[in-house]
């Protein structure tokens, strides 16, 4: 099992979520997040006096899947999250050793 | 008690209209803050307007606009308690209204210059402080401006207006250079927010500033037209010449931004509007509608350029007093002696720029300095002392938690969502009920 972990731009998540579901993704986690990678922030000016604003605001979606889901997902992401601009965002996978739902109590596979 | 029911009916109206200026510079002020402070914002204004009416009934009214039996600096204590005040008329020939309602028309004034000093004392003023400054300031500073620039006596009576020919229609000395030289002197006393230039310290609601930006130029059509004290043509050129001016200046404002920083900012167009009003004041009953346009269109461009001296001379105006109220009222002073015109009020003479000499120009720059010094001076002085006595400023621990959280025990939105939303009772509480404290037995 593998948790498949994406930081994209908020205004793509609705693209996203309904092309995984289409897929058959049926659950994910989604967060608001903020950062910054080679996309920096925005200037904003007050009265004159200048802010800079690092921090960038993002979207991070959690999925955990079967491992031979993963490339259709990553897939999936990328193709509906993509702009080619700076600051489209990451996806990564890490490994999940198990997975228990809290109502049954089923371990592994079935309580994906 | 005989008196003019229209020109009463009027100053009652305008009474109100200038009382809604505070609760409209608490949302004005209180948007500009951090959220962490916002409360903290408008609860000195609204303190303001509790304060200043005590001591407004008790003896300020009296001490403003009783008799003067000197130099035309200050009354006397021959109305305390209102007392003639409810019996008696002022006025004009003609236009007399009850001295009651006068004393009600300049408290609103009293009220909102005095929580205009807030702006500069924002985030960091303990609350105990600014009640006892306020007090103090309202007595020491405002009531001698007060009577100085409004208390017309048959010529014997406030400095400015009865001795020195210095024209001021509804507040250019009073309100707004006082408050400005007044905030000069507290932001210095008090010192620098924590974080001054260093950390980002954006407006928490644009909307809040726009909308007190909105509540103030409407009051300001009180403040305006009822300083012409009667339902007068005056009062009608007053009250157009406001909205010409504060219209002007948030498009000359605004511009300058588009210039220099690129963009036109909602912050600049309500902050432009204000200066506007602000130059205005003193000048609304004496210049052409055209007159106006120019001192909105100047005034809205100086007061932009002129709000960024605190960073190059550091010192934290937070809420720029200084720029907006100290430099726009003295455009509008200045204006007088420029471009006063004898067309728009026949009890004047014309300024410099429309045949009349310099004479005027002269005594506006005396009116100015003196305001200035007076209330720079006095003001420091007053803030040192209470500095000394009891401490001007929370700790910074608290400063950066929030002064709201720490003077008030409140916070002013809650987006904590669940992590960090707390729970019912106090720290000790256990039980699975609602802990009232005048229950709480520990």
């Amino acid at each position: 099992m593998k948790l498949v972990t994406a930081i994209v731009k908020p205004f793509k998540l609705e693209d996203i979520k309904s092309a995984l579901q289409e897929q058959g993704v049926h659950g994910m986690t989604v967060s608001e997040a903020s950062g910054y990678g080679r996309q920096r922030g925005h200037v904003e000016v007050y009265r004159g006096a200048e802010y800079t604003v690092d921090l960038v605001p993002k979207v991070r979606l959690e999925i955990l899947a079967e491992d031979r889901d993963v490339d259709m997902i990553i897939d999936t992401i990328l193709l509906t999250a993509q702009t080619g601009r700076i600051g489209d965002g990451k996806v990564w996978v890490t490994p999940v050793e198990q997975v228990i739902r809290v109502r049954t109590g089923e371990r592994g596979e079935t309580a994906l | 008690m005989h008196f003019n029911a229209v020109d009463t009916v009027w100053l009652m109206t305008c009474s109100a209209l200038v009382l809604l200026m505070t609760p409209g510079l608490a949302l004005f002020y209180g948007g500009m803050v951090r959220a962490k402070s916002v409360l903290n914002m408008m609860m000195m204004s609204f303190a303001s307007i509790g304060v200043v009416t005590l001591i407004w009934v008790f003896y300020g009214y009296s001490l403003a606009f009783g008799p003067d039996h000197g130099l035309g600096f200050v009354g006397d204590f021959s109305d305390l308690g209102l007392s003639n005040a409810l019996v008696s008329t002022i006025g004009a020939e003609g236009h007399q209204v009850p001295t009651l309602v006068f004393a009600f028309f300049q408290l609103t004034f009293a009220i909102v210059t005095t929580a205009l000093l807030s702006g500069a004392v924002a985030d960091r003023i303990k609350f105990t402080a600014w009640l006892a400054l306020i007090a103090a300031w309202v007595t020491f500073i405002y009531i001698p401006l007060a009577h100085m620039a409004f208390a017309s006596q048959n010529g014997d009576g406030g400095l400015f207006i009865d001795r020195l020919g210095v024209l001021d229609f509804a507040g250019g000395t009073a309100v707004e250079i006082n408050s400005g030289a007044s905030a000069l002197a507290l932001a210095l006393v008090i010192g620098k927010r924590v974080g001054f230039k260093r950390d980002p310290m954006r407006p928490h609601s644009l909307p809040l500033v726009l909308l007190g930006a909105g509540l103030l130029w409407f009051g300001w059509f009180g403040f305006n037209a009822g300083s012409a004290l009667a339902a007068t043509g005056v009062a009608v050129v007053a009250i157009f010449n406001t909205q010409i001016a504060a219209a002007a200046a948030a498009l000359s404002w605004i511009a300058v931004e588009w210039k220099r920083d690129g963009r036109p900012t909602t912050l600049g167009v309500a902050s432009g509007a204000v200066a506007g009003a602000v130059a205005i004041t003193p000048s609304c009953g004496y210049v052409t509608p055209m007159g106006a346009l120019v001192i909105g269109l100047v005034a809205g461009a100086v007061c932009a350029w002129a709000i960024g001296l605190k960073y190059r001379f550091g010192y934290d105006d937070s809420l720029d007093v200084v720029g907006v109220h100290g430099v726009g009222g003295a455009v509008g002073m200045l204006a007088i002696g420029l471009i006063a015109s004898s067309t728009a009020n026949d009890a004047i003479g014309d300024g410099l720029f429309n045949g009349g000499g310099a004479g005027q120009l002269v005594r506006q720059t005396v009116g100015i300095a003196l305001t200035a010094a007076f209330a720079f001076a006095g003001t420091w002085l007053i803030a040192t002392i209470i500095d000394r006595l009891i401490g001007l400023r929370i700790d910074t621990e608290a400063e950066i938690a929030g002064v709201d959280t720490a003077e008030h025990a409140e916070s002013a939105y809650d987006f904590a969502g669940v992590v960090g939303a707390g729970h019912v009772g106090g720290s000790h509480h256990s039980g699975g009920h609602l802990n009232f404290r005048r229950n709480h037995e520990e």
